[in-house]
């Protein structure tokens, strides 16, 4: 799972591993709505896949995989109606949502009903029948809603015929298909947390429904365009007023303490400059930070360590679990080749040492002093109060994205880039000398029993036990690199370290551990998923990684 | 006159001002020239008195004067050129000086310069001067040279592409345009520009195509057959449906495959016009949409799906585009209801709100009209949808009112929807008459224009039919008249219209009204209609004959005053070269002549006609055959007086063996009848 991920896609990738002999219906179906619905979290709200066996009436019968419903009661009378809904209700998150049924037979009478239902709604009737249900039926074509008596709403349908259901929760309308026809709307007002639903009557009824197992009969995803484009226009035109000039300031003062953040600090010094403000760390300290993360970012880690113990004597000392981190990962670039001592082993010569001019100073104070900045203010303590809530997402799913970004762009700055790329081109474990292999083992075992002294010091870690276990995992395989762990050895695991390191840094210096930008990108991500839960539609057209590009 | 108004109208320093700008132009130092032209430029921008006061002064002989000069810098020339450019986006008036002015042949002479800065300031105020309405288009083709040039130039750059396109867009409005364009390479070289990264080219080259395929089948034809960057245009066209796209480009591109598919380019059945262009239009009808938006949408839908009715049932349950349309009616139907709204208005000074009224009584007849046209493809075919049409809240009264409403557009489409309509037995029956509609249409049929005439009459042809409850009260209204009237017309179709309704008045008609008719109409118009050039009407005065002499007393009475005139037009007729329905036709009103008592006799004694009959039944059709030999079969009918002798002297003219011949036929129809005819010489 590369690139943007979300919730939803994170289950799937689960899923997927968990059953290798998932069939290739399973994986269109889920191709299907990870695209049709991305901002569905279904570790939170799971789509409906099939009808539920669980949840119907006993007139029903369900087979092949639960998609198809027959009927199997008397059929006499409407009292001998059946229903069945979908195993979970419609997430909020989809925006908009679409199934389709065909109509394999119309049975005796043909009086099936295809809609929605709230939980708890009494299956021994047609969807529509009563509060909370909502149905279009074959028979008169009449759409019902909530009510025994019908309205005049479309065609009727039968045999062959594809009937689809969409339901709109930004507008909370709904409005049917038939064979790919837009019949318009039926229903308004719609409650939240529907199950699609369909209903039979008469014996020989038969119905298959389509959850995205196959491709749709109308054109669902030029709908959404329609509303993705419509969100976005009112994202766009949001209006903010007189409040232009504060918006220019706010958004510069979020750019500005994000590049200091990141070390980038002749951009950072330029983009100051430019926008007449001041930078709030010295260009010194940025500047040690800046070569701590590029000797972090080319795997070499024993320098970054030895630098950072040099530069901030206390802060591994203290931090000992971050220490831990590093050496972790400092094994790791052994394994690679890439971390200074086993590069100087294995014949090629490692860079030369910077001296650093001067210690370090204090840093300024963090918080702007400025009192017009009031709303930036509240802002970022409202999010800094819900941080912990929070800080999973931003560091799993949305900052991901954000800090393959970062990297590139710290990696062009300056003097360092020619010396500092990669140079893994044979693949070989430690670079493939047997000095720096030798090295390396003496290095686990080293780190081994830090990791026993930590234990016993702290208590079980079980975090810090996966990383290890993870670390030493690579030696089991001769060619680590494909191995199932072999992950590790990308750079682009490099760069929580760096992240991990460079927020450390800063929180010994009473600067926030994340840059205000970073921080404001985890509220909208959390504010989206917020309104997912609470029932609103449109954060399904607002994804947060439309906007960082 | 216009002119002197604005002089006098101008204050002294104003002209004051303007006169030195004009009195710069003629300084001898061509470097003054050239900043007061640019100083002009900067002055005029914006300002539309400044632009009718430097016209009214004579800057613009001046400017084309230094603008086709060689000698002129090309930085003069090309201000000259921004200059009247700026002119030409002012009022209407400023078009029409400029136009006479010479203008457009000094631009497009400019267009032959090499420098693109230059040719680019001339395009762009061709581009303003030919999409204003007032320009006359045909001075874009009066110079053959100059349409291969401007195709050249698409080349060029962005903003040539933008300007050509927007002109050829704008000119483009007979099959003579569409076929310079077309032969010029049209379609080739505006074909990639529908992915240009401009929106504004894309636009005015999607523009382009809608106007070229319009009714042109050689056009739409060659247009599936290209491809843009290896993808076939209806696909690109397709893809600018798309609904996250503008209305604009989803309205037009929906337009482009509509035309494509009237010409036979696309199958109506094809998923791009079934399952894309069709919906698209739907939308365009919705309530979101701009008025204009919506009378586009709904006029290029019915369009779309008038010869098919598989696309009627789809659109008739799309979107509820039924009662949708419904809607088109809800804006100020009369002035006085606007001035009624606007003084109620004043009283809460709400400007916009009357701008918006305008804007809506502008369009209020597009959309009635467009509705009225909608409704009239919907229902063209099927019963079921113009059940759904009528039981439309007031439809009917929607109809009755649009027929007598002042905008001809509303009432020729009112018209349309009734004609559509009246297809139905059942309406006819029911709403047709409920609502008196014949009352408005016949008032309609006074004095109207020929398109509407024609449309009303073929209307009234259906509310003449026998079932028809309307038909007594239209009698009654002395109809008679105005509609032989008709038949003296020059148009072929209001001819066709006024023979048919009068056939169908006279099918099973009383006699009062057969001779009414025979006395209106006049023999000699009769007789001149079935020598009419048109088959149609022909077959229809045939109709109309047969009609006449049905039943015996009515075929005796009007052969006994007409008889001589009518045995000489059938005699032309069967003699004469005319296809076999016609042809039929006419033997079947000799069949009824000879069903009459009196009647017969005027074909026994006819010296030519049983040769004729004898003829037709050897005839190597079969129709023909079952006519002639009906006509034979009544003429020796047992039980009428002197069937005897009739009988005897057909024998005697081989009519017997012919007959004999006939009972062997293959076809069992034909067969029947020989055989039934033969009983009569058993008994």
């Amino acid at each position: 799972m590369s690139g943007p991920s979300s919730g939803c896609g994170f289950l799937m990738s689960v899923v997927v591993h968990g059953d290798l002999a998932l069939n290739e219906q399973e994986k269109e179906l889920n191709q299907r709505l990870k695209r049709l619905y991305p901002a569905v979290n279904e570790q939170e709200t799971p789509l409906p896949r099939s009808w539920s066996p669980k949840d119907k009436f006993s007139y029903i019968g369900l087979s092949q995989n639960n998609l198809r419903v027959h009927y199997k009661g008397h059929g006499k009378t409407p009292k001998d109606a059946a229903s069945v809904r979908a195993t979970h209700p419609i997430p909020a998150a989809c925006g908009v949502y679409y199934f389709e049924v065909k109509i394999i037979s119309k049975g005796r009478d043909g009086y099936m009903g295809i809609g929605l239902s709230a939980q708890g709604v009494n299956m021994n009737r047609l969807p529509g029948w009563d509060k909370h249900s909502y149905g279009y039926h074959g028979d008169d074509g009449h759409s019902f809603c909530s009510s025994g008596t019908g309205q005049p709403y479309g065609p009727t349908f039968t045999t062959g015929d594809v009937i689809g259901c969409c339901v709109n929760l930004i507008n909370n309308t709904c409005f049917y298909t038939k064979n790919g026809h837009s019949l318009g709307i039926a229903f308004t007002d719609l409650p939240p947390n529907l199950y699609p639903t369909v209903g039979l009557q008469t014996p020989g009824e038969v119905v298959d429904a389509n959850f995205g197992q196959h491709p749709f009969v109308f054109d669902i995803e030029d709908y959404m365009r329609e509303w993705r484009t419509k969100i976005q226009a009112q994202i766009d035109r949001f209006p903010i007023g007189e409040r232009e000039g504060e918006w220019q300031a706010m958004i510069q003062k979020m750019v500005a303490s994000y590049l200091v953040h990141h070390s980038y600090c002749a951009t950072a010094e330029a983009f100051a400059k430019s926008t007449d403000q001041a930078v709030h760390e010295e260009l010194a300290s940025i500047k040690n930070r800046q070569k701590i993360q590029k000797l972090v970012l080319s795997g070499r880690m024993g320098e970054a360590i030895e630098t950072t113990q040099q530069l901030y004597p206390s802060l591994l000392e203290r931090n000992q679990d971050l220490l831990f981190m590093l050496k972790v990962r400092q094994f790791i670039e052994m394994v690679n080749g890439t971390d200074s001592e086993v590069r100087c082993l294995g014949g090629r010569s490692p860079k030369s040492q910077d001296c650093y001019p001067g210690s370090p100073r204090l840093f300024n104070s963090p918080v702007h002093k400025a009192s017009s900045s009031q709303t930036y203010q509240t802002g970022t303590a409202e999010v800094e109060m819900e941080l912990d809530h929070f800080s999973n997402g931003v560091s799993e799913s949305s900052s991901n994205g954000f800090l393959n970004g970062s990297s590139t762009h710290g990696i062009d700055l300056e003097e360092c880039d020619g010396d500092m790329g990669e140079i893994i081109i044979w693949r070989q474990l430690c670079g493939g000398s047997q000095a720096a292999i030798e090295r390396m083992i003496q290095f686990g075992r080293e780190l081994q029993s830090m990791s026993e002294h930590l234990r016993r010091e702290r208590g079980k870690n079980s975090a810090n036990k996966k990383m290890l276990k993870d670390a030493f995992s690579l030696l089991a395989y001769s060619d680590p690199w494909s191995s199932p762990v072999g992950y590790q050895l990308d750079s682009i695991q490099r760069e929580p370290v760096c992240s991990t390191l460079n927020s450390a840094i800063l929180e010994t210096h009473n600067l926030p551990k994340q840059p205000p930008l970073a921080l404001s990108v985890g509220q909208a991500a959390q504010c989206l998923s917020l309104m997912a839960r609470t029932g609103s539609g449109s954060c399904a057209f607002a994804s947060v990684d439309d906007y960082l590009h | 006159m216009a002119c002197i108004e604005i002089l006098f109208r101008i204050s002294d320093k104003f002209t004051a001002t303007s006169r030195h700008y004009v009195d710069r132009l003629f300084d001898p130092d061509p470097q003054n020239v050239l900043q007061g032209v640019i100083d002009m430029k900067n002055a005029v921008i914006g300002n539309n008195k400044q632009k009718a006061n430097l016209i009214v002064l004579g800057a613009v002989p001046r400017l084309l004067y230094l603008l086709q000069q060689s000698s002129s810098s090309l930085e003069l020339r090309t201000e000259c050129a921004v200059v009247l450019g700026s002119l030409a986006m002012g009022t209407e008036n400023n078009i029409k000086s400029l136009v006479d002015c010479h203008i457009i042949p000094a631009l497009l002479q400019g267009l032959l310069c090499s420098d693109l800065i230059f040719i680019e300031a001339c395009l762009r105020c061709l581009r303003t001067i030919f999409i204003s309405p007032v320009t006359p288009v045909q001075l874009l083709y009066t110079d053959p040279t100059v349409i291969p040039h401007i195709m050249s130039l698409l080349s060029r750059s962005q903003h040539t592409q933008e300007y050509i396109t927007q002109i050829f867009a704008h000119c483009c409005k007979t099959p003579e345009h569409q076929m310079v364009l077309f032969n010029h390479g049209a379609i080739q070289n505006i074909a990639p520009l529908l992915i240009s990264p401009s929106y504004k080219v894309r636009m005015q080259a999607l523009k382009c195509f809608s106007v070229l395929a319009y009714e042109n089948a050689q056009v739409s034809m060659t247009l599936v057959n290209v491809l843009v960057d290896g993808e076939q245009l209806s696909q690109v066209f397709a893809r600018m449906m798309q609904r996250d796209k503008p209305i604009e480009m989803q309205l037009t591109a929906a337009k482009c495959l509509t035309y494509m598919c009237r010409a036979g380019a696309i199958r109506t059945d094809d998923n791009c016009i079934i399952l894309k262009t069709l919906p698209c239009l739907v939308r365009m009808c919705s309530k979101e949409r701009l008025l204009e938006e919506r009378v586009e949408g709904a006029e290029t839908l019915a369009f779309l799906m008038e010869p098919d009715i598989e696309l009627q049932r789809i659109a008739s349950v799309t979107d509820h585009l039924v009662s949708m349309l419904a809607d088109y009616f809800k804006y100020p139907s009369s002035v006085s209801a606007i001035t009624d709204i606007k003084r109620l208005s004043k009283l809460r000074h709400t400007r916009d709100f009357c701008n918006q009224l305008d804007h809506d009584l502008k369009h209020a007849h597009e959309l009635r009209q467009a509705a009225f046209k909608l409704y009239a493809s919907l229902g063209s075919n099927d019963e079921d949808i113009r059940k759904k049409i009528t039981e439309t809240e007031n439809m009917m009264d929607r109809i009755v009112s649009g027929l007598s409403e002042s905008s001809i557009k509303v009432r020729l489409a009112a018209v349309r929807c009734l004609h559509s309509l009246s297809r139905s037995v059942q309406q006819l029956r029911t709403s047709f008459h409920d609502h008196a509609v014949w009352k408005p249409l016949m008032k309609l049929l006074q004095n109207a224009p020929d398109e509407v005439l024609v449309m009303a009459s073929s209307t009234l042809c259906n509310l003449l039919l026998e079932f028809s409850p309307s038909k007594e009260p239209i009698l009654e209204s002395g109809v008679i008249e105005l509609l032989c009237s008709l038949t003296q017309s020059d148009s072929p179709a209001l001819r066709v219209n006024g023979i048919w309704a009068l056939m169908n008045m006279a099918f099973q008609a009383d006699q009062k009204v057969k001779v009414e008719i025979v006395r209106a109409l006049g023999t000699e118009q009769l007789f001149r209609l079935l020598s009419d050039p048109d088959t149609n009407v022909l077959m229809k005065t045939l109709g109309l004959l047969r009609n006449l002499l049905s039943t015996r007393p009515h075929i005796d009475q009007i052969m006994s005053s007409h008889g001589k005139q009518i045995m000489q037009a059938v005699t032309l007729i069967l003699e004469g070269e005319h296809s076999i329905e016609v042809k039929e036709q006419t033997l079947c009103i000799l069949a009824n002549i000879a069903d009459g008592n009196t009647a017969k006799e005027l074909i026994m004694t006819n010296d030519d006609m049983p040769q004729k009959i004898k003829y037709y039944m050897g005839h190597s059709n079969v129709k023909l055959q079952l006519a002639a030999t009906f006509c034979i079969s009544n003429l020796i009918w047992n039980e009428e007086d002197g069937s005897q002798e009739r009988q005897d002297k057909l024998r005697e003219m081989g009519f017997v063996d012919i007959l004999h011949k006939l009972t062997q036929a293959s076809d069992p129809s034909l067969c029947d009848r020989a055989k039934t005819a033969m009983q009569q010489y058993l008994a």
